[in-house]
């Protein structure tokens, strides 16, 4: 009778059967409230024992109708709702929402506004990788890095705050430029806390990202390779950690980031420079890491505007002055910028009135997540918080 | 190559069923035929001039005026897969694909790119497109049971589900609140 | 201006009825008055606090003492056995008399009752049971303090006044407080018993614990073997709390103890076996009064296999008791809670107060069976001749106490909290990797090593310089670490960056 009992796992054919053992497939619900889901994402894990064989996720909980808001009000009035999608990075979102407006407008952003613009998008990107990391460190079991994160992310969002007053949904880019210039001694402190901040990054380094328990846990796992990754659409730091050298700010340029030098980090395989072996392209340990290198060129980024920004303008002032009552002609643009958590496209439909026709978010959550029922099959339970956590997804932009 | 040497191929190739080449859209787009969607689709995907690898997203809109839904494709070809030169798009294209209101139907092009499961279904979800040839069309973010499809121009805001009272504008508006 | 109200009933402040009215009214009294003083001199009152509970546990057991020279004297002409029969007030009170002691008239009364057993029982474990409470009450607070440090923040500091001293207790409190919680569908029977089985099995092992020469309170020959099949058994309660919780997450917590629990302990019994040898004996006590001397004469720097040994044995032991690396049972980002998803208020807080006793068992063994028990590192007889009471008492107090015994323990404690608020988990076939494949063998190694090393080279010079090295070593890496924190500390006292320091309390 023993024998008749086939492996339900095909990647475990190879293995020796355990034909005495009669295990039971389970259905398990890891989510919507489950701590390392990020937020109100539900996945049904199919396990068998700790192997999970399949993994389906389910999304939705957080739907708010973001897109129907859209085509009720003005893109000025719209732009603290783009806040609220992805909403550890709402800079970034206000800047992609505002720029699809301007292409499709054709309004005018004074300079001054684009330096603050690309300072802004480049600190919440750092912001928003702290979050990544520390969090990431939360789902493999370790709690300090998490602090440290959230301590340097605090310092940040006092930086945000003391230039346009809110430390979470900023609404600070705009349509047309940024609500308010920048303070005055914004260039100083701003100096100040990258100079704190770069050393910091070796910290995380040699606290999680070296640590071997780390490396053992993420290194391998969830392998996605680049040929899958462009297939099922993923972007940003997924995209990259696979070993693609894609970046839209390289790519494909907006604002000022032309006139910038950085770099565009990738995952690489294990054993070269400072990756510790047991790393393969791909897998959540290079998406991870890719993140952590993101953030000091974010810095370089940040150091190169606050060099290069030029003196305000009385005149100019640094946002369009039709911004609030601009019409939207009767044409559609799609655009896309790199968000930290990868490319966030708005499409714009107008309809000559000013207020839009439609308005649709592609969120990179969204996209990134769809990979999951891919990359979470035949793996340890343990696996799929280190697979989850490597996408950073942000629950209020995949349900919107 | 840019948009108009992208539609001369497909115009070459498919005649008729490229509908409308809006050249001087802020964002170009071609519009196709829905009974060839399918063919272009595949072309697009597969042949060595095109080679559109990467789907950046799917929109649903509603053309009221014209009794139509349509669908908006941002399909992009990536330059070869490097991890030491930086990448850039070699090309993009807009497609638009339109379809009766009263009976939405485009073919799902989820078998050529993996990335557009998740997009139709939302289609599918919030604008009522139905794609046959899709794995999987499920409601995605509204739940299962849900009435009607949000995004639709004339979406009527349902007033009560499983015993939850809804808020109309009408009301919000009200000297009440 | 609009007032915001809510639309539900507000429920009227609790009301505490009967003697519940009373304890409260005592607990607050208590809090309201302590607080204040002992946020004022919150050194004095630790120090006082040591040094009282000594001289109380010492006081009753020289009280002890005299009623057993008593007993064993010889009262009016007759020869007493010990503790054959018992002594009336009469006879204490001519031996009072003949000793011509003040006041033996109320004395004889005082004292009778003290050469009865039951009564020494029973105040030996009113003893064990305060300590058994105080050291996880401690142990937690010490926890969030310890990772507060180490994440640059502050932990606890309100309750009590200084450093939130009183956290725990508050915590405590409202643990007894919350609704005991019983899910529909879950074998309520089974559900109940659980934390009761994790928490007596750690409980009972404090029995046998020796925190000195005398200060044991019951010195059993096979003491050893006690203590590890308690500490084992308390894995079943944990088993148990999982299946009958009747939630999928709590079974993987049950199932992943009881699959940690036969790889961790092969390698853990397999490492003890070596003191054993050493010692030749399971009696805690002789095995603890083997290591006098110093720490030339402890266990762990005997040879290079019994240091092998001690380290293969403390990392089993953070196993045992489901410590980061190893909590996996309980893997809050992977299983919600583990086991203990569905336990909520006081039953919860049982487990906790089995897992921190546990910590301290498998410390104490640590400590009893590996560094010296409850000697100093330098031999006391450097210090006093135990020619007379005093010097007795010093030497007992200051150098072969429980002090000394419950301070390592709480290094090793330390050393828990420590790994846990700074390296990430392991996945469970990693565990049963390092267990089974690699921990596994070093023990038997070392065990085999060990074997030889005593028959072939014990007592020769190559031995006493092995153990200079390994004394040396250990010697280095404390003290590498004590100037650390000293650094630390001197240099630290602000919190990293300037936010911290403005918006943390009492920084």
């Amino acid at each position: 009778m023993a024998d008749t009992i086939a492996p339900t796992n095909p990647a475990d054919a190879s293995a020796p059967r355990q034909a005495d053992v009669r295990t039971e497939e389970m259905l398990v619900n890891m989510g919507p409230q489950h701590p390392s889901t990020h937020g109100v994402l539900r996945v049904v894990l199919r396990t068998d024992g700790e192997m999970v064989l399949e993994s389906v996720p389910h999304i939705g909980y957080l739907h708010r109708c973001a897109e129907k808001i859209g085509e009720n009000v003005a893109p000025y009035q719209y732009v603290p709702y783009t806040d609220r999608m992805d909403y550890l990075a709402g800079m970034n979102n206000n800047q992609a929402f505002a720029l699809a407006v301007e292409k499709l407008t054709g309004l005018e952003v004074p300079e001054r506004a684009q330096y603050i613009r690309v300072m802004f998008a480049e600190l919440n990107r750092i912001a928003s990788h702290l979050v990544a990391i520390g969090t990431y460190g939360l789902d493999m079991g370790a709690f300090t890095p998490f602090l440290y994160c959230f301590r340097e992310r605090e310092m940040l969002l006092d930086l945000f705050e003391s230039a346009c007053g809110a430390r979470l949904t900023y609404s600070y880019i705009t349509v047309g430029g940024v609500t308010d210039d920048l303070p005055d001694n914004f260039v100083d402190v701003c100096s100040e806390f990258l100079d704190y901040f770069e050393p910091k990054v070796d910290d995380y380094n040699n606290l999680l990202s070296y640590n071997h328990i780390f490396v053992k846990r993420t290194g391998g796992v969830g392998v996605i390779s680049a040929e899958d990754a462009i297939r099922f659409g993923l972007t940003g730091p997924v995209l990259r950690g696979s070993g693609v050298k894609f970046d839209l700010r390289k790519a494909k340029p907006y604002e000022i980031y032309d006139r910038f030098n950085f770099d565009v980090p990738v995952g690489l395989p294990g054993g070269t420079g400072e990756i510790p072996r047991g790393v393969v392209v791909g897998d959540c340990w290079s998406r991870y890491y890719v993140r952590v290198k993101e953030m000091i060129e974010s810095v370089k980024i940040i150091r190169q505007c606050l060099r290069d920004i030029p003196a305000a303008d009385e005149k100019e002032g640094v946002c369009h002055k039709k911004c609030k009552t601009v019409k939207l002609p009767d044409d559609e643009v799609y655009l896309e910028i790199e968000n930290p958590r990868g490319q966030l496209g708005f499409y714009v439909k107008g309809d000559g009135s000013a207020i839009p026709a439609r308005v649709k978010a592609r969120g990179p959550s969204f996209c990134n997540l769809c990979v999951l029922e891919y990359a979470g099959k035949n793996c340890l339970l343990a696996d799929i918080p280190a697979i989850i956590g490597s996408m950073d997804v942000v629950m209020g932009e995949v349900d919107r | 190559m840019s948009f108009e040497e992208i539609c001369q191929i497909l115009k070459s190739q498919f005649g008729d069923a490229i509908e409308e080449t809006a050249v001087d859209s802020c964002r170009p787009y071609v519009v196709v035929s829905n009974d060839k969607w399918t063919e272009v689709a595949t072309f697009l995907r597969n042949d060595q001039r095109m080679a559109f690898d990467f789907v950046q997203c799917i929109s649903a809109i509603d053309l009221l005026a014209d009794d139509k839904l349509a669908c908006v494709y941002d399909l992009a070809a990536m330059s070869p897969v490097s991890a030491t030169e930086d990448m850039t798009y070699a090309r993009e294209l807009a497609v638009r694909v339109t379809t009766d209101r009263n009976n939405p139907q485009i073919a799902s092009v989820a078998h050529l790119w993996a990335a557009a499961d998740w997009h139709e279904r939302e289609a599918y979800d919030l604008m009522g497109i139905d794609f046959p040839g899709h794995p999987n069309l499920e409601r995605i973010l509204c739940p299962d049971d849900w009435v009607g499809h949000p995004l639709r121009k004339d979406y009527a805001h349902p007033l009560e589900y499983h015993g939850i009272p809804g808020t109309t504008e009408h009301e919000l508006k009200s000297p009440r609140h | 201006m609009t007032q915001f109200s809510v639309p539900w009933k507000q429920s009227p402040p609790l009301e505490y009825r009967g003697p519940a009215r009373g304890i409260v009214a005592l607990a607050r009294m208590v809090y309201t008055m302590a607080t204040p003083i002992v946020s004022r001199f919150p050194g004095p009152i630790l120090l006082g606090a040591i040094v009282g509970g000594t001289l109380l546990v010492w006081a009753h057991w020289m009280l002890f003492g005299w009623v057993e020279t008593i007993a064993a004297s010889d009262v009016n002409g007759a020869a007493q056995s010990v503790w054959g029969q018992t002594l009336t007030t009469a006879e204490i009170g001519a031996y009072l008399d003949s000793h011509s002691i003040v006041a033996s008239g109320i004395l004889k009364y005082l004292l009778w009752p003290l050469q009865l057993e039951l009564l020494r029982d029973l105040v030996g474990l009113g003893a064990i049971f305060g300590l058994f409470n105080l050291i996880p009450v401690y142990a937690i607070w010490w926890e969030r303090k310890v990772a507060g440090r180490i994440q640059s923040r502050m932990g606890p500091m309100r309750v009590g006044g200084w450093h939130g001293w009183a956290q725990s207790f508050a915590d405590g409190v409202k643990l007894v407080g919350k609704e005991d919680l019983v899910p529909e569908q879950a074998d309520a029977m089974l559900f109940r018993v659980a934390p009761y089985l994790a928490f007596v099995p750690s409980l009972l092992a404090f029995l046998c614990l020796p925190l000195g020469s005398y200060w044991v309170f019951r010195n059993v020959d096979v003491a050893l073997i006690f203590i590890i099949a308690m500490v084992g058994v308390e894995v079943v309660g944990v088993i148990v709390a999982g299946w009958a919780s009747n939630n999928k997450w709590s079974v993987y917590g049950a199932m992943r103890e009881a699959c940690q629990m036969v790889s961790y302990e092969i390698p853990m019994t397999t490492v003890l076996l070596i003191p054993i040898m050493t010692a030749g004996t399971l009696n805690m006590v002789q095995i603890g009064d083997m290591q006098t001397g110093g720490w030339f004469s402890w266990n762990a720097f005997h040879n290079p296999f019994t240091f092998i040994a001690f380290i293969t044995y403390y990392i089993a032991s953070l196993a045992n008791c489901k410590r980061a690396p190893f909590d996996l049972p309980e893997s809050e980002s992977e299983l919600v809670a583990g086991f203990h998803t569905e336990y909520s208020g006081f039953r919860w807080a049982l487990f906790f107060f089995a897992e921190y006793a546990a910590m301290f068992v498998v410390s104490a063994l640590a400590v009893t069976l590996f560094l010296g028990a409850w000697h100093t590192p330098i031999p006391a007889t450097w210090a006093f001749e135990e020619d007379s009471i005093v010097k007795i008492f010093l030497n007992g107090v200051l150098f072969s106490s429980p002090f000394w015994f419950i301070f390592k323990c709480f290094i090793f404690i330390y050393i828990q909290l420590w790994i846990r608020w700074t390296l990430p988990r392991i996945r469970i076939d990693q565990v049963l990797y390092s267990c089974v494949q690699v921990m596994f063998p070093i023990a038997c190694v070392a065990l085999v090593g060990h074997a030889v090393w005593m028959v072939l080279l014990d007592g020769t010079v190559v031995s006493d310089i092995i153990r200079w090295i390994l004394g040396l070593l250990t010697a280095a890496v404390t003290f590498g670490f004590l100037s650390v924190a000293a650094f630390g500390y001197r240099n630290g006292r602000q919190m990293v960056g300037y936010l911290a320091v403005k918006q943390l309390p009492g920084a």
